[in-house]
Protein backbone atom coordinates (compact mmCIF):
# COMPACT_ATOMS: atom_id res chain seq x y z
CA UNK A 1 0.00 0.00 0.00
CA UNK A 2 2.51 2.31 1.08
CA UNK A 3 4.55 1.89 -2.24
CA UNK A 4 1.45 2.61 -4.18
CA UNK A 5 0.93 5.74 -2.18
CA UNK A 6 4.99 6.61 -3.06
CA UNK A 7 4.18 6.16 -6.54
CA UNK A 8 1.17 8.19 -7.14
CA UNK A 9 3.05 11.27 -4.92
CA UNK A 10 6.26 10.43 -7.70
CA UNK A 11 3.91 10.71 -10.46
CA UNK A 12 2.18 13.51 -9.27
CA UNK A 13 5.86 15.46 -8.17
CA UNK A 14 7.31 14.36 -11.96
CA UNK A 15 3.95 15.75 -14.08
CA UNK A 16 2.38 18.48 -12.15
CA UNK A 17 2.60 20.79 -14.20
CA UNK A 18 0.45 18.13 -16.63
CA UNK A 19 -2.33 18.05 -13.61
CA UNK A 20 -1.95 21.82 -13.27
CA UNK A 21 -2.98 22.22 -17.00
CA UNK A 22 -6.09 19.82 -16.28
CA UNK A 23 -7.83 22.09 -13.34
CA UNK A 24 -9.34 24.45 -15.26
CA UNK A 25 -10.36 22.22 -17.56
CA UNK A 26 -11.54 19.48 -15.19
CA UNK A 27 -13.29 21.94 -13.55
CA UNK A 28 -15.26 23.62 -16.21
CA UNK A 29 -16.30 19.38 -17.38
CA UNK A 30 -17.37 18.81 -13.89
CA UNK A 31 -19.61 22.44 -13.27
CA UNK A 32 -20.90 22.73 -17.22
CA UNK A 33 -21.17 19.05 -18.15
CA UNK A 34 -21.91 16.58 -15.24
CA UNK A 35 -24.02 19.14 -12.71
CA UNK A 36 -26.14 19.36 -15.63
CA UNK A 37 -26.53 15.03 -15.35
CA UNK A 38 -27.34 15.53 -11.87
CA UNK A 39 -29.59 18.38 -12.41
CA UNK A 40 -31.54 15.59 -14.38
CA UNK A 41 -33.35 15.01 -10.95
CA UNK A 42 -35.21 17.35 -11.53
CA UNK A 43 -37.35 15.33 -13.54
CA UNK A 44 -38.15 13.24 -10.63
CA UNK A 45 -38.84 16.15 -8.26
CA UNK A 46 -41.19 18.97 -7.99
CA UNK A 47 -39.01 21.57 -8.88
CA UNK A 48 -39.25 24.65 -7.21
CA UNK A 49 -37.16 27.90 -7.89
CA UNK A 50 -36.70 28.94 -4.15
CA UNK A 51 -35.51 25.21 -2.80
CA UNK A 52 -33.21 24.90 -6.21
CA UNK A 53 -32.54 21.38 -7.78
CA UNK A 54 -31.01 19.61 -4.41
CA UNK A 55 -33.52 20.95 -2.33
CA UNK A 56 -37.29 20.52 -4.21
CA UNK A 57 -38.95 16.89 -3.34
CA UNK A 58 -39.01 13.73 -4.68
CA UNK A 59 -42.20 13.01 -6.47
CA UNK A 60 -40.92 9.70 -8.35
CA UNK A 61 -42.34 9.10 -11.67
CA UNK A 62 -45.13 11.68 -11.37
CA UNK A 63 -44.08 13.91 -14.37
CA UNK A 64 -43.20 10.75 -16.64
CA UNK A 65 -47.24 9.19 -16.39
CA UNK A 66 -48.52 12.86 -17.15
CA UNK A 67 -46.28 13.50 -20.35
CA UNK A 68 -47.11 9.73 -21.34
CA UNK A 69 -50.81 10.96 -20.59
CA UNK A 70 -50.50 13.87 -22.73
CA UNK A 71 -51.43 13.89 -26.89
CA UNK A 72 -49.12 16.79 -27.12
CA UNK A 73 -45.84 14.27 -25.78
CA UNK A 74 -46.81 11.83 -28.85
CA UNK A 75 -47.30 14.48 -31.40
CA UNK A 76 -43.74 15.93 -30.68
CA UNK A 77 -42.25 12.66 -29.98
CA UNK A 78 -43.92 11.46 -33.58
CA UNK A 79 -42.79 14.63 -35.60
CA UNK A 80 -38.92 14.35 -33.88
CA UNK A 81 -39.05 11.24 -35.59
CA UNK A 82 -40.40 11.98 -38.91
CA UNK A 83 -38.23 15.18 -39.37
CA UNK A 84 -35.05 12.71 -38.74
CA UNK A 85 -36.08 10.26 -40.87
CA UNK A 86 -37.28 12.50 -43.56
CA UNK A 87 -34.16 14.14 -43.82
CA UNK A 88 -32.24 10.68 -43.05
CA UNK A 89 -33.32 9.68 -46.42
CA UNK A 90 -32.70 13.11 -48.00
CA UNK A 91 -29.72 14.22 -46.47
CA UNK A 92 -27.57 11.06 -46.33
CA UNK A 93 -27.14 10.02 -50.00
CA UNK A 94 -26.40 13.47 -51.08
CA UNK A 95 -23.17 13.86 -49.88
CA UNK A 96 -22.25 10.72 -51.09
CA UNK A 97 -23.35 11.08 -54.26
CA UNK A 98 -22.06 14.80 -54.29
CA UNK A 99 -18.33 13.14 -53.38
CA UNK A 100 -18.36 10.29 -56.04
CA UNK A 101 -19.45 13.44 -58.95
CA UNK A 102 -16.60 15.76 -57.49
CA UNK A 103 -14.03 12.69 -57.70
CA UNK A 104 -15.10 11.82 -60.79
CA UNK A 105 -14.14 15.28 -62.32
CA UNK A 106 -10.75 15.74 -63.28
CA UNK A 107 -10.11 19.82 -63.86
CA UNK A 108 -8.71 20.66 -60.54
CA UNK A 109 -9.73 24.31 -61.02
CA UNK A 110 -13.32 23.99 -61.48
CA UNK A 111 -13.36 20.90 -58.59
CA UNK A 112 -12.07 23.49 -56.21
CA UNK A 113 -14.17 26.24 -56.50
CA UNK A 114 -17.19 23.52 -57.10
CA UNK A 115 -15.82 22.86 -53.60
CA UNK A 116 -15.68 26.07 -52.01
CA UNK A 117 -19.10 27.09 -53.08
CA UNK A 118 -21.02 23.87 -52.22
CA UNK A 119 -19.18 23.90 -48.47
CA UNK A 120 -20.55 27.77 -47.79
CA UNK A 121 -24.03 26.97 -46.93
CA UNK A 122 -22.90 25.12 -44.19
CA UNK A 123 -21.48 28.03 -42.30
CA UNK A 124 -24.22 30.11 -42.43
CA UNK A 125 -26.59 30.84 -39.37
CA UNK A 126 -29.70 28.80 -38.75
CA UNK A 127 -31.44 32.19 -38.31
CA UNK A 128 -30.01 33.45 -41.46
CA UNK A 129 -31.46 30.26 -43.61
CA UNK A 130 -34.53 30.37 -42.05
CA UNK A 131 -34.52 34.80 -43.24
CA UNK A 132 -33.47 33.52 -46.61
CA UNK A 133 -36.07 30.59 -47.33
CA UNK A 134 -38.74 32.56 -46.24
CA UNK A 135 -37.64 35.32 -48.89
CA UNK A 136 -37.64 32.17 -51.49
CA UNK A 137 -40.26 30.06 -50.27
CA UNK A 138 -42.91 32.80 -49.08
CA UNK A 139 -46.07 32.41 -51.08
CA UNK A 140 -46.69 35.82 -51.47
CA UNK A 141 -43.42 37.66 -51.82
CA UNK A 142 -41.45 34.95 -52.22
CA UNK A 143 -38.80 34.37 -55.01
CA UNK A 144 -39.99 30.63 -56.18
CA UNK A 145 -43.47 31.93 -56.33
CA UNK A 146 -42.98 35.43 -58.16
CA UNK A 147 -41.71 33.79 -60.97
CA UNK A 148 -44.52 30.38 -60.86
CA UNK A 149 -46.95 33.24 -61.13
CA UNK A 150 -45.21 34.84 -63.56
CA UNK A 151 -45.17 31.74 -65.48
CA UNK A 152 -48.92 31.73 -65.37
CA UNK A 153 -49.43 29.17 -62.49
CA UNK A 154 -50.59 29.22 -58.94
CA UNK A 155 -48.62 29.85 -55.98
CA UNK A 156 -47.46 26.72 -53.77
CA UNK A 157 -47.36 26.71 -50.55
CA UNK A 158 -44.33 25.62 -49.86
CA UNK A 159 -43.99 27.01 -45.76
CA UNK A 160 -47.56 26.91 -44.85
CA UNK A 161 -49.04 23.84 -45.87
CA UNK A 162 -48.16 21.47 -43.70
CA UNK A 163 -46.93 18.18 -46.40
CA UNK A 164 -45.50 20.99 -48.46
CA UNK A 165 -43.37 22.11 -45.39
CA UNK A 166 -42.05 18.89 -44.82
CA UNK A 167 -40.12 18.86 -48.37
CA UNK A 168 -38.84 22.86 -47.90
CA UNK A 169 -37.59 21.65 -44.52
CA UNK A 170 -35.85 18.29 -46.17
CA UNK A 171 -34.84 20.46 -49.04
CA UNK A 172 -33.24 23.18 -47.59
CA UNK A 173 -31.36 20.66 -44.97
CA UNK A 174 -29.74 18.99 -48.20
CA UNK A 175 -28.84 22.72 -49.43
CA UNK A 176 -27.04 23.45 -45.96
CA UNK A 177 -25.12 20.02 -45.16
CA UNK A 178 -24.89 17.86 -48.33
CA UNK A 179 -21.24 19.78 -49.21
CA UNK A 180 -19.86 19.81 -46.10
CA UNK A 181 -21.09 16.53 -45.18
CA UNK A 182 -19.38 15.18 -48.43
CA UNK A 183 -16.12 16.05 -47.52
CA UNK A 184 -15.53 12.84 -45.51
CA UNK A 185 -16.78 10.78 -48.32
CA UNK A 186 -14.64 12.70 -50.50
CA UNK A 187 -11.31 11.79 -48.48
CA UNK A 188 -12.12 8.38 -47.95
CA UNK A 189 -12.96 7.79 -51.77
CA UNK A 190 -9.10 9.37 -52.06
CA UNK A 191 -8.07 6.99 -50.02
CA UNK A 192 -9.24 3.90 -52.44
CA UNK A 193 -6.06 2.37 -54.28
CA UNK A 194 -6.16 4.00 -57.72
CA UNK A 195 -5.00 0.73 -59.22
CA UNK A 196 -7.75 -1.03 -58.78
CA UNK A 197 -9.10 1.27 -61.26
CA UNK A 198 -6.64 0.56 -63.54
CA UNK A 199 -7.39 -2.98 -63.49
CA UNK A 200 -10.96 -2.50 -63.92
CA UNK A 201 -9.98 0.24 -66.95
CA UNK A 202 -8.20 -2.73 -68.45
CA UNK A 203 -10.88 -5.17 -68.35
CA UNK A 204 -13.21 -2.81 -69.90
CA UNK A 205 -15.44 -1.88 -66.89
CA UNK A 206 -17.50 2.03 -67.57
CA UNK A 207 -17.30 4.27 -65.40
CA UNK A 208 -20.90 3.32 -63.51
CA UNK A 209 -19.06 -0.20 -63.08
CA UNK A 210 -16.39 1.09 -61.49
CA UNK A 211 -18.49 3.45 -59.24
CA UNK A 212 -20.48 0.47 -58.61
CA UNK A 213 -18.29 -2.48 -58.31
CA UNK A 214 -14.76 -0.40 -56.55
CA UNK A 215 -15.80 3.18 -55.37
CA UNK A 216 -18.90 1.92 -53.39
CA UNK A 217 -17.50 -0.82 -51.33
CA UNK A 218 -14.25 1.54 -50.81
CA UNK A 219 -15.99 3.95 -49.06
CA UNK A 220 -18.49 1.40 -47.43
CA UNK A 221 -17.08 1.98 -43.99
CA UNK A 222 -17.24 5.30 -43.68
CA UNK A 223 -21.14 5.37 -44.78
CA UNK A 224 -21.72 2.68 -42.36
CA UNK A 225 -19.99 4.65 -39.80
CA UNK A 226 -21.88 7.80 -40.57
CA UNK A 227 -24.92 5.84 -40.59
CA UNK A 228 -24.34 4.65 -36.73
CA UNK A 229 -24.03 8.09 -36.08
CA UNK A 230 -27.13 9.36 -37.57
CA UNK A 231 -29.02 6.29 -36.73
CA UNK A 232 -27.92 7.20 -33.41
CA UNK A 233 -29.54 10.84 -32.95
CA UNK A 234 -32.88 9.70 -34.92
CA UNK A 235 -34.98 10.32 -31.63
CA UNK A 236 -32.50 13.78 -30.73
CA UNK A 237 -33.31 17.24 -32.75
CA UNK A 238 -31.50 20.30 -32.55
CA UNK A 239 -33.55 23.43 -31.62
CA UNK A 240 -32.22 26.06 -34.13
CA UNK A 241 -33.60 24.20 -37.65
CA UNK A 242 -37.05 23.37 -36.21
CA UNK A 243 -37.48 26.70 -34.63
CA UNK A 244 -36.74 28.94 -37.61
CA UNK A 245 -38.42 27.17 -40.12
CA UNK A 246 -41.34 26.17 -38.49
CA UNK A 247 -44.06 28.88 -37.97
CA UNK A 248 -48.11 28.62 -36.48
CA UNK A 249 -49.77 27.42 -39.81
CA UNK A 250 -47.66 23.81 -40.00
CA UNK A 251 -47.02 23.95 -36.12
CA UNK A 252 -48.63 20.32 -36.63
CA UNK A 253 -45.33 18.85 -37.79
CA UNK A 254 -42.91 21.68 -37.13
CA UNK A 255 -43.04 21.37 -32.96
CA UNK A 256 -40.45 18.41 -32.34
CA UNK A 257 -39.32 17.67 -29.16
CA UNK A 258 -36.42 20.44 -28.51
CA UNK A 259 -39.08 23.30 -29.26
CA UNK A 260 -41.75 21.48 -27.10
CA UNK A 261 -39.02 21.30 -24.18
CA UNK A 262 -38.21 25.26 -25.04
CA UNK A 263 -42.05 26.64 -24.60
CA UNK A 264 -42.68 23.71 -21.63
CA UNK A 265 -39.76 24.48 -19.41
CA UNK A 266 -38.55 27.94 -20.30
CA UNK A 267 -41.63 29.68 -21.43
CA UNK A 268 -44.29 28.11 -19.29
CA UNK A 269 -41.49 27.77 -16.06
CA UNK A 270 -43.17 23.84 -15.74
CA UNK A 271 -39.25 23.15 -15.14
CA UNK A 272 -39.99 19.07 -14.18
CA UNK A 273 -42.17 18.56 -17.00
CA UNK A 274 -39.87 19.69 -19.65
CA UNK A 275 -36.68 17.69 -17.83
CA UNK A 276 -38.84 14.57 -17.88
CA UNK A 277 -39.39 15.26 -21.97
CA UNK A 278 -35.72 15.95 -22.56
CA UNK A 279 -34.70 13.00 -20.45
CA UNK A 280 -36.91 10.88 -22.33
CA UNK A 281 -35.29 11.98 -25.58
CA UNK A 282 -31.41 10.94 -24.43
CA UNK A 283 -32.33 7.92 -22.94
CA UNK A 284 -34.15 6.48 -26.12
CA UNK A 285 -30.98 8.23 -27.78
CA UNK A 286 -28.32 6.46 -25.85
CA UNK A 287 -30.25 3.11 -26.62
CA UNK A 288 -30.40 3.33 -30.13
CA UNK A 289 -26.93 4.17 -30.44
CA UNK A 290 -25.98 1.19 -29.14
CA UNK A 291 -28.05 -0.69 -30.62
CA UNK A 292 -27.20 0.56 -34.24
CA UNK A 293 -23.21 -0.21 -32.70
CA UNK A 294 -23.87 -3.39 -31.62
CA UNK A 295 -26.16 -4.44 -35.14
CA UNK A 296 -23.08 -2.54 -37.18
CA UNK A 297 -20.91 -5.26 -35.66
CA UNK A 298 -22.09 -8.11 -35.79
CA UNK A 299 -22.75 -7.48 -40.20
CA UNK A 300 -19.06 -6.56 -40.79
CA UNK A 301 -17.46 -5.43 -37.62
CA UNK A 302 -18.13 -1.74 -38.88
CA UNK A 303 -19.18 -0.45 -35.41
CA UNK A 304 -17.82 3.10 -33.85
CA UNK A 305 -16.87 1.76 -30.51
CA UNK B 1 -14.20 4.22 -79.59
CA UNK B 2 -17.97 3.20 -78.55
CA UNK B 3 -16.12 3.78 -75.02
CA UNK B 4 -14.43 7.06 -75.42
CA UNK B 5 -17.55 8.12 -76.90
CA UNK B 6 -19.50 6.61 -73.39
CA UNK B 7 -16.91 8.43 -71.08
CA UNK B 8 -16.99 11.50 -72.57
CA UNK B 9 -20.79 11.40 -71.99
CA UNK B 10 -20.17 10.97 -68.79
CA UNK B 11 -17.83 13.95 -67.88
CA UNK B 12 -20.36 15.66 -70.14
CA UNK B 13 -22.74 14.93 -68.03
CA UNK B 14 -21.07 15.31 -64.53
CA UNK B 15 -19.91 18.85 -64.92
CA UNK B 16 -23.31 19.81 -66.13
CA UNK B 17 -25.46 18.62 -63.07
CA UNK B 18 -22.27 19.70 -60.84
CA UNK B 19 -22.55 23.45 -62.28
CA UNK B 20 -26.23 23.04 -61.74
CA UNK B 21 -25.28 22.08 -58.35
CA UNK B 22 -23.02 24.96 -57.49
CA UNK B 23 -25.77 27.50 -59.00
CA UNK B 24 -28.50 26.32 -56.78
CA UNK B 25 -26.18 26.69 -53.83
CA UNK B 26 -25.43 30.39 -55.00
CA UNK B 27 -29.07 31.42 -55.71
CA UNK B 28 -30.48 31.96 -52.54
CA UNK B 29 -27.55 34.64 -52.03
CA UNK B 30 -27.67 35.94 -55.24
CA UNK B 31 -31.11 36.57 -54.45
CA UNK B 32 -31.00 38.19 -51.07
CA UNK B 33 -28.24 40.49 -52.00
CA UNK B 34 -29.69 41.70 -54.89
CA UNK B 35 -32.96 42.51 -53.13
CA UNK B 36 -30.78 44.39 -50.52
CA UNK B 37 -28.96 46.86 -52.92
CA UNK B 38 -32.64 47.27 -54.72
CA UNK B 39 -34.60 50.42 -54.38
CA UNK B 40 -37.91 49.97 -52.35
CA UNK B 41 -40.66 50.63 -55.71
CA UNK B 42 -38.69 47.92 -57.12
CA UNK B 43 -39.14 45.65 -54.39
CA UNK B 44 -41.88 46.02 -54.20
CA UNK B 45 -43.74 45.62 -57.78
CA UNK B 46 -41.36 42.32 -57.51
CA UNK B 47 -38.75 43.21 -60.33
CA UNK B 48 -35.83 41.66 -58.81
CA UNK B 49 -34.63 38.82 -59.58
CA UNK B 50 -30.58 38.05 -59.61
CA UNK B 51 -29.32 41.37 -60.01
CA UNK B 52 -30.29 44.58 -58.40
CA UNK B 53 -32.85 46.94 -59.69
CA UNK B 54 -32.56 50.34 -59.59
CA UNK B 55 -29.73 50.46 -57.44
CA UNK B 56 -30.39 51.75 -53.80
CA UNK B 57 -28.50 51.46 -50.78
CA UNK B 58 -31.80 52.65 -48.82
CA UNK B 59 -32.25 49.41 -46.96
CA UNK B 60 -28.65 49.22 -45.28
CA UNK B 61 -29.30 52.84 -44.35
CA UNK B 62 -32.33 51.75 -42.33
CA UNK B 63 -30.40 49.05 -40.88
CA UNK B 64 -27.52 51.08 -39.84
CA UNK B 65 -29.58 54.04 -38.47
CA UNK B 66 -31.63 50.81 -36.31
CA UNK B 67 -30.44 52.05 -32.58
CA UNK B 68 -30.61 48.35 -31.47
CA UNK B 69 -28.45 47.05 -34.46
CA UNK B 70 -25.45 48.60 -33.74
CA UNK B 71 -25.20 47.56 -29.99
CA UNK B 72 -26.43 44.04 -31.23
CA UNK B 73 -22.87 43.94 -33.13
CA UNK B 74 -20.98 44.64 -30.95
CA UNK B 75 -22.47 42.48 -28.12
CA UNK B 76 -21.71 39.90 -31.21
CA UNK B 77 -18.19 40.88 -31.95
CA UNK B 78 -17.85 40.74 -28.05
CA UNK B 79 -18.90 37.54 -27.39
CA UNK B 80 -16.88 35.93 -30.50
CA UNK B 81 -13.61 37.38 -29.69
CA UNK B 82 -13.54 36.25 -26.01
CA UNK B 83 -15.63 33.13 -26.61
CA UNK B 84 -12.87 32.24 -29.35
CA UNK B 85 -9.89 33.65 -26.73
CA UNK B 86 -10.91 31.50 -24.15
CA UNK B 87 -12.57 28.36 -25.41
CA UNK B 88 -8.76 27.70 -27.33
CA UNK B 89 -6.65 28.28 -24.37
CA UNK B 90 -8.85 25.84 -22.12
CA UNK B 91 -8.98 23.24 -25.40
CA UNK B 92 -5.05 23.40 -25.37
CA UNK B 93 -4.97 22.91 -21.54
CA UNK B 94 -7.58 19.69 -22.11
CA UNK B 95 -5.47 18.54 -25.56
CA UNK B 96 -1.80 19.07 -24.37
CA UNK B 97 -1.82 17.22 -21.42
CA UNK B 98 -3.78 14.15 -22.53
CA UNK B 99 -1.78 13.67 -25.32
CA UNK B 100 1.60 12.59 -22.88
CA UNK B 101 1.20 8.68 -22.35
CA UNK B 102 3.26 8.90 -19.89
CA UNK B 103 0.82 10.88 -17.82
CA UNK B 104 -1.07 8.53 -15.00
CA UNK B 105 -4.84 8.86 -15.20
CA UNK B 106 -5.48 10.26 -19.10
CA UNK B 107 -6.85 7.12 -20.10
CA UNK B 108 -9.46 7.44 -17.26
CA UNK B 109 -9.71 11.49 -18.19
CA UNK B 110 -10.17 10.93 -21.22
CA UNK B 111 -13.65 8.64 -20.48
CA UNK B 112 -14.89 11.12 -18.14
CA UNK B 113 -14.57 14.02 -21.36
CA UNK B 114 -15.45 11.33 -23.80
CA UNK B 115 -18.70 10.56 -21.69
CA UNK B 116 -20.11 13.99 -21.88
CA UNK B 117 -20.26 13.36 -25.99
CA UNK B 118 -23.10 10.37 -25.25
CA UNK B 119 -24.82 11.76 -22.59
CA UNK B 120 -25.56 15.04 -21.58
CA UNK B 121 -28.42 16.84 -18.96
CA UNK B 122 -30.34 18.90 -21.89
CA UNK B 123 -31.98 22.16 -21.90
CA UNK B 124 -33.54 22.28 -18.84
CA UNK B 125 -31.02 21.18 -16.10
CA UNK B 126 -27.89 23.59 -18.45
CA UNK B 127 -30.56 26.24 -18.00
CA UNK B 128 -31.05 26.07 -14.41
CA UNK B 129 -27.77 25.63 -14.44
CA UNK B 130 -26.97 28.98 -15.51
CA UNK B 131 -29.52 30.84 -14.39
CA UNK B 132 -28.47 29.16 -10.98
CA UNK B 133 -24.98 30.68 -11.44
CA UNK B 134 -26.44 34.21 -12.22
CA UNK B 135 -25.66 33.98 -15.51
CA UNK B 136 -28.37 34.32 -17.80
CA UNK B 137 -28.67 38.07 -19.09
CA UNK B 138 -24.72 38.17 -18.96
CA UNK B 139 -23.02 38.27 -21.87
CA UNK B 140 -20.95 35.24 -20.04
CA UNK B 141 -24.00 33.06 -19.87
CA UNK B 142 -23.48 32.73 -23.55
CA UNK B 143 -19.32 32.19 -23.61
CA UNK B 144 -18.53 29.93 -20.31
CA UNK B 145 -20.72 27.24 -20.97
CA UNK B 146 -19.38 26.73 -24.49
CA UNK B 147 -15.99 27.01 -23.40
CA UNK B 148 -14.81 23.66 -23.85
CA UNK B 149 -15.86 21.70 -27.74
CA UNK B 150 -15.24 17.90 -27.02
CA UNK B 151 -14.70 17.15 -30.64
CA UNK B 152 -12.45 19.82 -31.09
CA UNK B 153 -10.34 18.53 -27.91
CA UNK B 154 -10.27 15.69 -30.18
CA UNK B 155 -9.33 16.75 -33.06
CA UNK B 156 -6.07 18.94 -31.46
CA UNK B 157 -4.77 15.36 -29.24
CA UNK B 158 -4.99 13.73 -31.94
CA UNK B 159 -3.03 16.15 -33.83
CA UNK B 160 -0.86 16.20 -30.55
CA UNK B 161 0.45 12.80 -30.85
CA UNK B 162 0.59 12.10 -34.67
CA UNK B 163 1.85 14.89 -36.13
CA UNK B 164 4.37 16.59 -33.09
CA UNK B 165 7.70 14.21 -32.91
CA UNK B 166 8.00 13.06 -30.05
CA UNK B 167 11.41 12.76 -29.93
CA UNK B 168 11.63 16.49 -30.28
CA UNK B 169 10.06 16.63 -26.83
CA UNK B 170 12.21 14.60 -25.58
CA UNK B 171 14.72 16.62 -26.21
CA UNK B 172 13.51 19.05 -24.83
CA UNK B 173 13.23 17.89 -22.24
CA UNK B 174 16.80 16.53 -21.79
CA UNK B 175 17.98 19.83 -22.70
CA UNK B 176 15.43 21.35 -19.21
CA UNK B 177 12.73 22.33 -20.20
CA UNK B 178 9.43 21.78 -18.29
CA UNK B 179 6.29 20.49 -19.83
CA UNK B 180 4.70 24.21 -19.67
CA UNK B 181 7.89 25.25 -21.86
CA UNK B 182 7.77 22.89 -24.15
CA UNK B 183 3.92 23.48 -24.82
CA UNK B 184 5.15 26.96 -25.38
CA UNK B 185 7.23 26.47 -27.62
CA UNK B 186 7.49 23.60 -29.51
CA UNK B 187 4.26 22.49 -29.84
CA UNK B 188 2.44 25.09 -30.39
CA UNK B 189 4.44 26.91 -32.73
CA UNK B 190 4.58 23.74 -34.67
CA UNK B 191 0.46 23.37 -34.44
CA UNK B 192 -0.44 26.71 -35.98
CA UNK B 193 -2.93 25.55 -39.28
CA UNK B 194 -4.63 23.35 -36.40
CA UNK B 195 -4.79 26.09 -34.20
CA UNK B 196 -5.98 28.10 -36.58
CA UNK B 197 -9.02 25.53 -37.67
CA UNK B 198 -10.36 25.01 -34.12
CA UNK B 199 -10.25 28.97 -33.60
CA UNK B 200 -12.73 29.02 -36.43
CA UNK B 201 -14.68 26.34 -35.55
CA UNK B 202 -15.55 28.40 -32.17
CA UNK B 203 -15.79 31.69 -33.57
CA UNK B 204 -17.98 30.62 -36.42
CA UNK B 205 -20.11 28.87 -33.55
CA UNK B 206 -20.49 31.91 -31.53
CA UNK B 207 -21.02 34.28 -34.42
CA UNK B 208 -23.91 31.82 -35.52
CA UNK B 209 -25.17 30.84 -32.26
CA UNK B 210 -28.92 31.47 -31.60
CA UNK B 211 -30.57 28.87 -29.09
CA UNK B 212 -28.08 29.89 -25.87
CA UNK B 213 -28.74 33.69 -26.71
CA UNK B 214 -32.42 33.00 -26.89
CA UNK B 215 -32.62 30.79 -24.27
CA UNK B 216 -30.37 32.94 -22.03
CA UNK B 217 -30.89 36.20 -22.67
CA UNK B 218 -33.93 38.05 -23.05
CA UNK B 219 -33.32 41.68 -22.53
CA UNK B 220 -33.29 43.24 -25.99
CA UNK B 221 -30.25 45.35 -24.95
CA UNK B 222 -28.53 42.43 -24.64
CA UNK B 223 -29.38 40.87 -27.91
CA UNK B 224 -26.46 39.08 -30.47
CA UNK B 225 -26.99 39.54 -33.56
CA UNK B 226 -28.44 36.28 -34.43
CA UNK B 227 -31.31 37.04 -32.21
CA UNK B 228 -31.77 40.74 -33.90
CA UNK B 229 -32.21 39.42 -37.13
CA UNK B 230 -34.80 36.67 -35.67
CA UNK B 231 -36.72 39.86 -34.28
CA UNK B 232 -36.89 41.53 -37.72
CA UNK B 233 -37.87 38.27 -39.67
CA UNK B 234 -40.61 37.51 -37.24
CA UNK B 235 -41.64 41.41 -36.78
CA UNK B 236 -42.23 41.07 -40.80
CA UNK B 237 -43.63 37.43 -41.19
CA UNK B 238 -46.50 39.11 -38.33
CA UNK B 239 -47.43 42.04 -39.91
CA UNK B 240 -48.23 39.92 -43.52
CA UNK B 241 -50.27 38.01 -41.84
CA UNK B 242 -52.10 40.84 -40.09
CA UNK B 243 -52.11 43.93 -42.07
CA UNK B 244 -52.17 42.31 -45.82
CA UNK B 245 -55.40 44.39 -46.65
CA UNK B 246 -54.08 47.71 -45.61
CA UNK B 247 -52.31 49.46 -48.59
CA UNK B 248 -50.24 51.75 -46.35
CA UNK B 249 -49.06 48.94 -44.17
CA UNK B 250 -48.52 46.94 -47.19
CA UNK B 251 -45.93 49.20 -48.56
CA UNK B 252 -44.20 49.42 -44.99
CA UNK B 253 -43.85 45.51 -45.13
CA UNK B 254 -42.09 45.53 -48.47
CA UNK B 255 -39.46 47.90 -47.30
CA UNK B 256 -38.79 45.54 -44.23
CA UNK B 257 -38.27 42.88 -47.37
CA UNK B 258 -35.58 44.92 -48.15
CA UNK B 259 -34.04 45.80 -44.58
CA UNK B 260 -34.75 41.95 -44.20
CA UNK B 261 -32.33 41.26 -46.97
CA UNK B 262 -29.90 43.72 -45.85
CA UNK B 263 -29.84 42.88 -42.21
CA UNK B 264 -29.17 39.04 -43.01
CA UNK B 265 -26.37 40.31 -46.03
CA UNK B 266 -25.43 42.40 -42.90
CA UNK B 267 -24.83 38.95 -40.81
CA UNK B 268 -23.70 37.18 -43.25
CA UNK B 269 -21.24 39.33 -44.75
CA UNK B 270 -18.60 38.80 -41.98
CA UNK B 271 -18.17 34.72 -43.05
CA UNK B 272 -18.21 35.28 -46.46
CA UNK B 273 -15.61 37.52 -46.75
CA UNK B 274 -13.16 35.62 -44.53
CA UNK B 275 -14.78 31.68 -45.65
CA UNK B 276 -13.27 31.49 -48.97
CA UNK B 277 -9.62 32.18 -47.64
CA UNK B 278 -9.74 29.73 -44.79
CA UNK B 279 -11.85 27.17 -46.23
CA UNK B 280 -8.96 24.46 -46.80
CA UNK B 281 -8.41 25.43 -42.67
CA UNK B 282 -11.71 23.82 -41.76
CA UNK B 283 -11.62 20.99 -43.84
CA UNK B 284 -8.35 20.36 -42.26
CA UNK B 285 -10.20 19.89 -38.94
CA UNK B 286 -12.51 17.94 -40.31
CA UNK B 287 -9.84 15.55 -41.88
CA UNK B 288 -7.77 15.23 -38.57
CA UNK B 289 -10.92 14.37 -36.38
CA UNK B 290 -12.01 11.68 -38.78
CA UNK B 291 -8.92 9.64 -37.76
CA UNK B 292 -9.43 6.87 -35.60
CA UNK B 293 -6.59 6.44 -32.73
Amino acid sequence: MGGRKRRIRYYIKRDWILYAMLILPLAYYLVFKYAPMYGVTVAFKDYNIFKGVMGSEWVGLKYFRSIFAMDEFYRVFRNTLMLNVLDLLFSFPAPIILAIMLSEMRGVLYKRISQTIIYLPYFISWVVIGGISLQLFAPESGLINIIIRRLGGESVPFLTEKWHWLFTYCGVGVWQSAGWNSILFIAAIAGINQELYEAATVDGAGRFQRIWHITLPGIRPTIVMMLILRMGSLVSIGFERPYVMGNTMVREFSDVISTYVYRVGLESSNFSLATAVGLFQSVIGMVLLVLTNTIANKIDGGGIF
Amino acid sequence: MNTRLKEKTFDVCNYILMTLIVIICMIPFVYVISLSLSSTRAVLSREVFFWPVEFDLVSYENVVSDPTIMPALWMSVKTTVLQTLIAMGLTILTAYPLSQKRLKGHRAIMMVILFTMFFSGGIIPDYLLVSSLGLTNNMWGIIIPCGINTFNVIILRTFFMNSIPAGLQEAAQIDGCNDFMILLRIVLPLSKPVLATLALFYAVARWNGFQDAKFFINKQELYTLPQKINMIINSSQLSSQTMMNNPQLAEQRTAEEGIKAASIVFTTLPIMLVYPWLQKYFVHGVMIGAIKE
